[in-house]
């Protein structure tokens, strides 16, 4: 059967993996992808979409949120007041209902996101103990391609294998690990610890160098060992790490410390907003900006990323896998807690929050996180994100894209913030405003990148067809918020706010290579500690629905 | 889909199924050996009383795969009538599904919401003030493998294991030689609060018998000893049925206690003061953290009531009592939960998947229950079956049917299924009618 093929015509496209910045470019689209125009001059062309006078993107892919998985589903279950004063989603013919809330349900996660554009989502925190679980929502989760990534950095194996010095065993582990969860990438979380806040009360560890007591290893051999094995593995994506300390007042120097413990190796700093604290003793009177030293480390060194973790003004829920941040932020906010501990793996903190614009941490906290995106010379080194739903939804990324790329109205959000902000970090005086090209670089291009996702962020020949079309406006929230249309797979799911069709979207996930004589040593750990069955733990090829295994990088 | 078939094998060959999950209770037991023979099990290894009994008195039913007003009918027909009657109800409720895989019951989920109707499972009669509770004030909590590698001090407040999982001891909380603690039983202190004196009270070192529905008044006495508030014994010997002092010296040892754990049941969730004491329970939990670590954690009952929970709550944002007549959901315990919505005489038909409420309901429930057209989907003749206008027999799940359900502390688990049966799984069931709902209300995705 000859291809069949869709056409965007006239649009103005901005595809900066490709070189192409705002330049009118028709596109091709056959088969789910770009392809080049067909030589053959019969070619069917189905459909043809006039894009003139619109702005023409590949779909935004959210690298860094938390949307599926038993800590997201548990936030649903304990917030029941957010949903009932929250946007209601009805069914309609094409669509379930949902519920919204700081955490949507899935179908309303899948709809919103399409809805903004965005094609492409990764959760950041699964325990592989919920791997199971995480891609059952997966495929309730509809019209985005997603990922998860393993929460290994207080894995007792990987810890273990750290303290006796077995680079090769560690590697083996972290790749059987992904193979069997079907995850995409290793993630650290407050590496050490969450292990110490299971044994001790509100335990955790201080910085780089404290000791994990029964390993004896510390943060810092931690996400050296990660990191080294994540690169000999030649995994698509780098170590994913939240830095020890998250939140505290002080908490740039070990920021600072853990950039330097990848030694050169792959790393990526995620909420990097949240761990860029000057000040001490947990003491408000102190609290102030690091982002200046911390970007100019990232500057000078390319083989780290960050994505921002921007918090905006409003009320929403804190979830993350570092159990003591979570024991923390109930007792500073006196709300609700969940807290709870996986066997041999990770931890879990959930609580309702709210950031006030009034508030000088809070407002300081949103002013960190516009600094990181300007103060990174480099916007293929800074991905946008809001840590979903930890700094604030993600359907506030249009309202972000205003504030980089309109100064005035950034400093008039300024005014409206409590009044020793601008003594405390140098957001008032940065007049950089970015270029939707480089919009593009921090939504789709960069985060295909650093994800090692070839086929995804540009549209150039063999991209996966997932575009977005947006009407200009000057008002660049307006422009974002409410895409002309989404293209999904090919597929036209979105026109002009509407969801017209969906699809389930596929499941990234990588398989390395591993010495299989080292999997009988995981075994028989397995067996000694954990609760289930060896056979029972990996997650099996049906539960992936559609899915893509993306290949090792060079 | 999960669609795990059981192995093939000749007539009369023996085979094993390894690694087997039994989901009579909440333990979810994930390490039982099944030899099968034919169409029957002869041999359970690993497995309790409880799950002996599940596996080895299973035979496939000898009956209809469907009946329609108690006469045999074919499926489609079946699938038909079914379809129709949820589609043409103005108040259509969908109950039970604690008693089915995750993927029976997300069909269950979409098909409410293509008819606009209501959905609840078994949690609004066992946990679901556990749930109400969670949502007042959260839950610190684990994994039981870390109450086998942790928990030191053990605590069952109106939950008797013993006899309603009968491995929770061997497996989880008491026996087990864990990763830090070497001795298993003789590194951790058991104490058991109750009523009465449970066969569980006999496996504690300690029991504390309290009065009945004094729950919330001896939770919340633990609560100001934790905080150290000066009581007045005769008080709290007047509220709780036991001695002040019994109260301190349990209160010392879970300040002492390295790793605390309460597992509670229903004999806290379904008493006087129901989400009440739940929350009391969480609450101390909470506040023991200031001293130790302590986490808490129901004792659920059926095999994937802990599934139903998740996957009500990832489709709609509640999870259990939720009702889509505006085309959206709410929640609202009361009044959307199964057993109200039919004591109002509000429900004017019904789907019941894998319970039975014509068993176990009050008796305006049943009455209303029994004047509207009804769906039953169960693996055997019930009150329930017998009172439905379509009644479908379904295979087991976890016996002849693939799948994927939820252990009590949320840890999912692929279920292993032994031999055939010729009925059709309840996810099968369900897909077909949701296929009709989805023609008749003109839904297209």
């Amino acid at each position: 059967m000859p291809l069949e093929y869709t056409k965007i015509v006239g649009g103005t496209v901005y595809d900066p993996a490709n070189g192409i910045d705002g330049l009118i470019r028709d596109l091709w689209i056959a088969d789910g992808k770009i392809v080049e125009p067909p030589t053959d001059a019969d070619a069917v062309v189905s459909k043809t979409i006039d894009a003139s006078g619109l702005v023409v993107m590949p779909g935004g892919i959210d690298m860094h949120c938390h949307i599926a998985g038993p800590k997201v589903n548990v936030a649903r279950k304990m917030r029941p007041e957010e949903k009932r004063k929250g946007e209601k989603l009805h069914r309609t013919k094409v669509t379930h209902s949902g519920t919204m809330g700081s955490v949507p349900s899935t179908f309303a996660t899948g709809y919103k996101y399409i809805g903004l554009g965005y094609t492409t989502a990764f959760d950041a925190a699964i325990p592989p103990l919920g791997a199971r679980h995480a891609h059952e929502e997966f495929d309730d989760t509809p019209c985005l391609d997603k990922g998860f990534y393993v929460l290994m950095g207080n894995n007792h194996y990987v810890m273990q294998s750290i303290q006796r010095k077995e680079p090769e065993r560690l590697k083996a582990f972290v790749a059987w690990l992904l193979s069997s969860t079907k995850g995409f990438a290793a993630k650290l979380v407050n590496p050490g610890g969450v292990e110490v806040w299971k044994s001790h009360q509100a335990g955790n560890v201080s910085g780089l160098d404290s000791k994990v007591d029964h390993f004896e290893v510390t943060p810092r051999e931690i996400i050296r060992g990660m990191a080294q094995a994540v690169d000999e593995l030649r995994l698509p994506h780098s170590v994913h790490i939240h830095c020890n300390n998250l939140g505290m007042p002080g908490n740039w120097a070990t920021t600072l410390e853990t950039m330097k413990a990848f030694e050169g190796h792959r790393g990526h700093i995620t909420h990097a907003q949240f761990h860029s604290y000057g000040g001490g003793d947990a003491d408000e009177n102190t609290f102030n900006s690091k982002v200046a030293p911390l970007a100019d480390y990232i500057n000078s060194h390319s083989n780290l990323t960050i994505d921002v973790g921007q918090v905006l003004f409003g009320e929403t829920t804190s979830m993350t896998g570092d159990g003591p941040l979570g024991y923390y932020l109930s007792k500073v906010y006196g709300g609700k807690w969940f807290s709870s501990d996986t066997e041999m793996e990770s931890g879990c903190g959930i609580t309702p929050i709210k950031y006030k614009n009034k508030s000088l941490v809070h407002g300081l906290q949103w002013a960190i996180g516009l600094e990181w995106y300007l103060m990174v010379n480099d916007p293929w080194r800074v991905v946008m994100s809001t840590d979903h739903p930890n700094g604030g939804s993600f359907l506030a990324y249009p309202q972000i894209i205003r504030l980089l790329m309109d100064r005035t109205y950034r400093q008039d959000i300024l005014k409206t913030c409590h009044p020793m902000i601008r003594e405390r970090c140098s957001l008032g005086d940065l007049t950089r405003e970015y270029t939707l090209n480089e919009i593009a670089i921090i939504t789709r291009a960069g985060p295909a990148r650093i994800l090692g996702l070839k086929h995804k962020g540009h549209l150039g020949p063999g991209a996966d067809a997932d575009i977005t079309i947006y009407t200009p406006h000057e008002n660049k929230e307006v422009m974002f918020e409410l895409p002309r249309m989404v293209i999904k797979s090919g597929r036209v799911l979105v026109d002009q706010g509407e969801i017209r069709d969906t699809l389930t979207g596929k499941t990234l996930h990588v398989a390395p290579g591993y010495d299989q004589d080292m999997e009988q040593g995981i075994q028989d750990w397995f067996e000694k500690y954990y609760s289930i069955r060896w056979r029972n733990y990996p997650v099996s090829a049906d539960y992936l629905h559609e899915s893509e295994l993306v290949p090792m990088g060079l | 889909m999960i669609t795990a078939a059981p192995p093939s094998a000749a007539p009369g060959e023996l085979k094993v199924i390894e690694d087997a999950v039994c989901t009579f209770c909440g333990c979810v037991c994930d390490d039982i050996e099944l030899t099968v023979q034919d169409s029957h099990i002869i041999e359970a290894k690993r497995a309790c009383v409880l799950g002996k009994a599940w596996f080895l008195n299973h035979s496939i039913e000898d009956r209809p795969s469907c009946l329609i007003e108690g006469k045999p009918a074919s499926l489609e027909e079946g699938y038909d009538r079914a379809a129709r009657i949820l589609v043409e109800g103005k108040y259509p409720i969908i109950y039970g599904l604690s008693d089915s895989p995750c993927e029976a019951q997300r069909v269950a989920c979409s098909i409410v919401d293509w008819i606009d109707g209501t959905i609840d499972t078994t949690t609004s009669v066992c946990h679901g003030p556990s749930g109400m509770a969670f949502q007042g004030v959260g839950e610190v909590t684990c994994s039981l493998g870390e109450v086998a590698n942790r928990g030191d001090l053990i605590m069952f407040w109106g939950s008797n294991p013993a006899e309603s999982h009968p491995r929770h001891f061997s497996k989880y909380s008491l026996m087990p030689k864990g990763m830090f603690l070497p001795n298993g039983r003789k590194d951790r202190t058991c104490v058991v609060v109750d009523v009465r004196k449970t066969k569980s009270a006999k496996a504690a070192d300690i029991f504390i018998p309290i009065k009945p529905r004094a729950d919330f008044e001896a939770l919340w006495t633990l609560r100001a000893l934790a905080k150290d508030v000066e009581l007045d014994p005769e008080q709290v010997l007047r509220d709780t049925g036991v001695e002040l002092s019994v109260w301190q010296n349990l209160m010392e040892r879970m300040k002492a206690a390295k790793f605390g754990v309460i597992f509670f049941g229903m004999g806290l969730t379904m008493t006087r003061g129901k989400h009440a004491n739940t929350e009391a329970l969480l609450a101390l939990t909470r506040d023991m953290n200031a001293y130790t670590r302590f986490v808490a954690k129901p004792n659920r009952g059926h095999g994937n009531v802990t599934g139903a929970d998740n996957v009500v709550a990832w489709r709609t944002g509640y999870s259990f009592g939720v009702n889509h007549n505006r085309g959206y959901p709410r929640f609202n315990p009361g009044e959307y939960t199964t057993s109200d919505t039919l004591a109002n005489g509000e429900a004017d038909c019904a789907m019941t998947i894998a319970c039975d409420p014509m068993a176990n309901f009050s008796q305006p429930a049943r009455e209303h229950l029994a004047r509207i057209p009804l769906i039953a989907l169960d693996t055997k003749e019930t009150p329930t079956s017998r009172a439905a206008t379509v009644a479908f027999t379904v295979a087991t799940y976890g016996i002849n049917t693939g799948g994927t359900v939820y252990r009590m502390d949320d840890v999912p688990l692929p279920l292993r299924p032994a031999f055939e049966s010729p009925h059709p799984s309840d996810f099968e069931v369900l897909t077909q009618i949701e296929q009709r709902v989805k023609t008749l209300v003109g839904v297209t995705c």
